[in-house]
């Protein structure tokens, strides 16, 4: 979890990241509640009004469930939903760049590859 | 409650202060207010509280006029820079006599924040700090729960844990209250992401009123070759740019849809730094 926010983006995109994120990392898991956009507003010294903006379209994507007087839950599928929207979006924001920077240094298709053979190694 | 701000002009002697501005407040919301020293903030901010007439157009709270007018004034509460209070008042007649005006006072949350920032309740006045001073200022203005409440520059000479708790206590009264909240400050990077909605003054103009993620996702920078980056910002808003050898950097206000095709770099821009480059004059621009 970032413990500060960037003024140059969105603030309700920056929530449903940290959301996202922390659903990712396991670190909220299926059926457990998500802090309060009270919680989020003291945490990070944001309008709760722009926190609720963010935890609602994570509603409307179906990430999160809201109990009402209860709180925000995390649903059953909301990881798997999330992994396969972050598929989607690896090829244009890690091996695009990947690959553009790779050419400006000359390194070759092969010598990438035996690079991540090695990472795994 | 609704605020609004149709025509307005205000001139003192030859120097206009504010000119022909319009625009609408409405809701429970916080409001950045933001321009340079001499921009009109405060002089706007005199004319919602009551305390000045404008000299021409008007401006209505709920379509009635503010000034001499008790029904409205006991819903606004204005907090300056300086000169809020009677030297001679001890602590406590000051919150006296703002229970007696507002009838949302809030003397429980008095009380705390008075603690917190360590006050005596007995001082006058005149025997404080410039920050405890300040500190008042933020007490009575958070205490009055006025459904429109206005901070102008609140806190000369507060340090900056004291700011923080001031931001935290800000919020947590909004959040179990809400109102409309109108915050005018040089500190844009501190407060910044408390704002729903900004608005700029310059030179007694209003040039940009905006939702403040809206803002956010509109100003960015993008940096490449000079002729990509003049190709294109050909068609779009441009704020401000630079050159180094044959990289240019431009500043613009809108969308960055095609920036990533045509190999830009994009980054967003702080709200803070949208405002030094929208209220720069002419003569420091060159």
């Amino acid at each position: 979890m970032k413990g500060q926010l960037d003024d140059s983006k969105p603030i309700y995109l920056q929530i449903k990241e940290i959301i996202e994120d922390s659903i990712i990392n396991d670190q909220i898991k299926a059926g457990e509640r998500v802090p309060s956009t009270n919680e989020l507003a003291k945490f990070y010294n944001i309008n709760p009004a722009t926190a609720r903006q963010g935890m609602n379209e994570l509603v409307q994507e179906n990430i999160l469930v809201k109990k009402r007087g209860v709180g925000m839950f995390v649903t059953e599928h909301a990881k798997q939903i999330l992994v396969e929207n972050r598929k989607k979006l690896f090829y244009e924001t890690y091996i695009v760049p990947l690959i553009e920077e790779a050419k400006k240094l000359n390194i070759s298709k092969k010598q990438l590859i035996e690079m991540l053979e090695k990472e795994e190694a | 409650m609704r605020i609004e701000v149709k025509d307005v002009s205000k001139r003192y002697g030859k120097k206009t202060a504010l000119k022909h501005v319009t625009f609408t407040l409405e809701g429970p919301k916080i409001y950045g207010l933001l321009g340079r020293n001499g921009a009109g903030k405060t002089t706007f901010m005199d004319i919602l509280a009551g305390h000045r007439l404008a000299t021409s157009g008007e401006i209505t709270i709920d379509g009635k006029k503010p000034f001499d007018n008790r029904e409205i004034l006991k819903n606004i509460c204005l907090i300056k820079e300086a000169d809020n209070f009677h030297e001679n008042m001890r602590i406590k007649h000051i919150y006296k006599s703002y229970a007696y005006f507002y009838p949302n006072w809030d003397q429980p949350l008095a009380d705390r924040l008075t603690e917190m920032y360590g006050l005596n309740k007995n001082a006058r006045f005149k025997t404080l700090s410039k920050g405890m001073a300040s500190a008042v200022g933020i007490i009575v203005g958070l205490a009055s729960k006025a459904p429109i409440t206005i901070f102008d520059e609140p806190y000369i000479g507060l340090d900056a844990n004291a700011r923080k708790q001031f931001y935290d206590i800000l919020v947590e009264e909004y959040e179990k209250e809400k109102r409309m909240i109108i915050f005018s400050t040089h500190l844009i990077d501190e407060v910044s992401l408390l704002f729903e909605e900004i608005l700029i003054l310059k030179e007694g103009e209003l040039i940009l009123q905006e939702d403040a993620d809206q803002l956010r996702s509109k100003s960015f920078s993008v940096t490449g070759s000079v002729d990509e980056v003049e190709k294109f910002i050909a068609n779009k808003q441009v704020i401000n740019k630079k050159k180094l050898a044959n990289m240019m950097t431009a500043y613009v206000y809108g969308s960055p849809d095609e920036a990533a095709e045509r190999k830009l770099r994009v980054e967003g821009m702080p709200i803070q730094d949208l405002i030094i480059y929208l209220t720069e004059t002419e003569k420091e621009a060159n």
